[in-house]
């Protein structure tokens, strides 16, 4: 994780509307190609819908992680 | 020394505060201790939530828009102009004139984006501006046969209206008889027909029984207004004979001008305080926010109660203590007839109350109360 460089980070704990997969869509609309966005999410359904889209939109994950009820997890903008 | 207030944006979030202050510094006011300032850019006030009804012609437009100053409490100062530049340094906002400030509220709303996607502005209907929902009030009413297909973009402002939309849609054209030659088809941009799970849930069954079509992991890249085709993302093309889209929003050209906000201008801020990040003075309320939560009425309403408070207790030399806990509230029409609601904050999901004629009338009267909302009495 340390040698991944995190562009932009969204706090999204807590967020039930839009929600996390949301901000996510529109952090990385905003991106470059190569740029980094992590979210931060307490929603467990984080960890299976934000994957989910990201292999479906040909984005990378960078990283998921989890700690107790919070995920945090990284996409590599790929194109 | 008198304490100059300055709200920026005279939209729900805008007048609900400063209403609100007036209401409870009228004392201050009077002796000059306090100046409440409201900057709008419009003399007209209308409620947003209304461009849904009057894109079904059940009320026309008129229903909908106050005069700015009907709304606004007689100890706000209120004053037209458009503002271009926020400069948090000098403490100071600047249109035709410029007005210093000690604290700023910033509430510039956000802004439906029909130039975010090439062709988007030429080829679809839309029922987030004024013009939009009258446009499409008189093409749906015309409509006899065909294809109406729904884009949805990011972010965007009141979240269920799309699904709203979908589910109207299909009751309005039941009602006339000609929804057996008109297909009506909704697109998402993620793997469900809502970002909320409870409220995809609440609105699948109904579109499986009632064969309003969906597609989801759409992605508007492109339309082509001539061949009335909408290009996504993997390249493929949906034909349409109307299509209504939910364009992507930004914040307010002057955040966006001024520096302060993130690349699509809304503004970094504190979601229990609503301060702008490393700025103590402005608070930032409504759409204007970077936060993760709806941008709708409500959530203005809310966020009004505990930010007024505060500033309050700053004017007269009390603590700040009022926090924004995150609440909405949001209606969802099922039909032109009945409805559901949902209630969240950041501790507590939403879950889709029982869908009933009595919510949908719920709703109907409070576009009355709206303004009660608005002039800070409710």
């Amino acid at each position: 994780m340390s040698e991944v460089q995190v562009t932009k980070s969204i706090d999204a704990r807590g967020a039930y509307c839009p929600g996390p997969l949301m901000e996510l869509v529109k952090g990385i609309k905003t991106a470059q190609v190569g740029d980094v966005v992590e979210v931060l999410s307490t929603d467990k359904g984080s960890a299976v819908d934000i994957p989910e889209w990201v292999n479906k939109m040909g984005h990378e994950i960078a990283y998921l992680e989890n700690e107790g009820d919070e995920f945090k997890i990284a996409v590599k903008k790929a194109k | 020394m008198t304490k100059k207030i300055v709200i920026l944006g005279a939209g729900s979030a805008g007048t609900m505060v400063a209403n609100r202050l007036a209401r409870q510094l009228g004392d201050e006011i009077k002796k000059r201790e306090v100046e409440v300032t409201l900057i709008s850019n419009t003399e007209k006030h209308i409620y947003q939530p209304g461009y849904l009804f009057i894109a079904f012609n059940e009320k026309p437009s008129e229903h909908f828009i106050r005069k700015q100053e009907a709304l606004v409490h007689r100890h706000v100062n209120l004053v037209y102009d458009d503002v271009e530049k926020i400069d948090v340094e000098k403490k100071m906002v600047k249109g035709k004139k410029q007005y210093q400030y000690d604290y700023l509220v910033v509430a510039t709303g956000s802004h439906p984006d029909l130039d975010s996607v090439p062709g988007l502005r030429e080829g679809a209907h839309n029922f987030y501006t004024l013009d939009g929902a009258e446009r499409l009030r008189d093409d749906l009413a015309a409509m006899e046969k065909g294809k109406i297909l729904i884009t949805i973009d990011v972010p965007h402002k009141c979240p269920a209206a799309p699904l709203e939309l979908a589910l109207m849609l299909d009751d309005y054209y039941r009602k006339n008889g000609r929804r057996k030659d008109i297909e009506i088809k909704y697109s998402y941009p993620i793997g469900r027909i809502h970002s909320l799970v409870p409220v995809a849930e609440w609105a699948l069954p109904q579109f499986e029984k009632r064969d309003i079509k969906y597609e989801t992991f759409f992605n508007l890249e492109e339309v082509d207004p001539k061949r009335k085709v909408a290009i996504t993302m993997d390249g493929s093309e949906h034909h349409y004979d109307m299509l209504i889209t939910i364009p992507a929003h930004t914040g307010a050209k002057a955040v966006l001008d001024s520096g302060i906000g993130d690349e699509s201008g809304f503004i970094p801020t504190n979601r229990t305080t609503l301060k702008m990040i490393d700025q103590d003075d402005v608070y930032v309320i409504g759409d204007a926010t970077n936060l993760p939560i709806s941008k709708a009425g409500s959530t203005a309403h809310y966020q009004s109660e505990s930010l007024v408070a505060n500033i309050i207790s700053r004017l007269t030399g009390r603590p700040e203590t009022a926090v924004y806990n995150g609440k909405v509230a949001c209606f969802l029409e099922n039909s032109l007839e009945d409805a559901s609601m949902i209630t969240f904050d950041y501790n507590n999901p939403p879950q889709p109350a029982e869908t009933s004629d009595l919510l949908h009338w719920f709703k109907a009267v409070y576009n009355e109360l709206y303004w009660l909302n608005a002039k800070g009495i409710l």
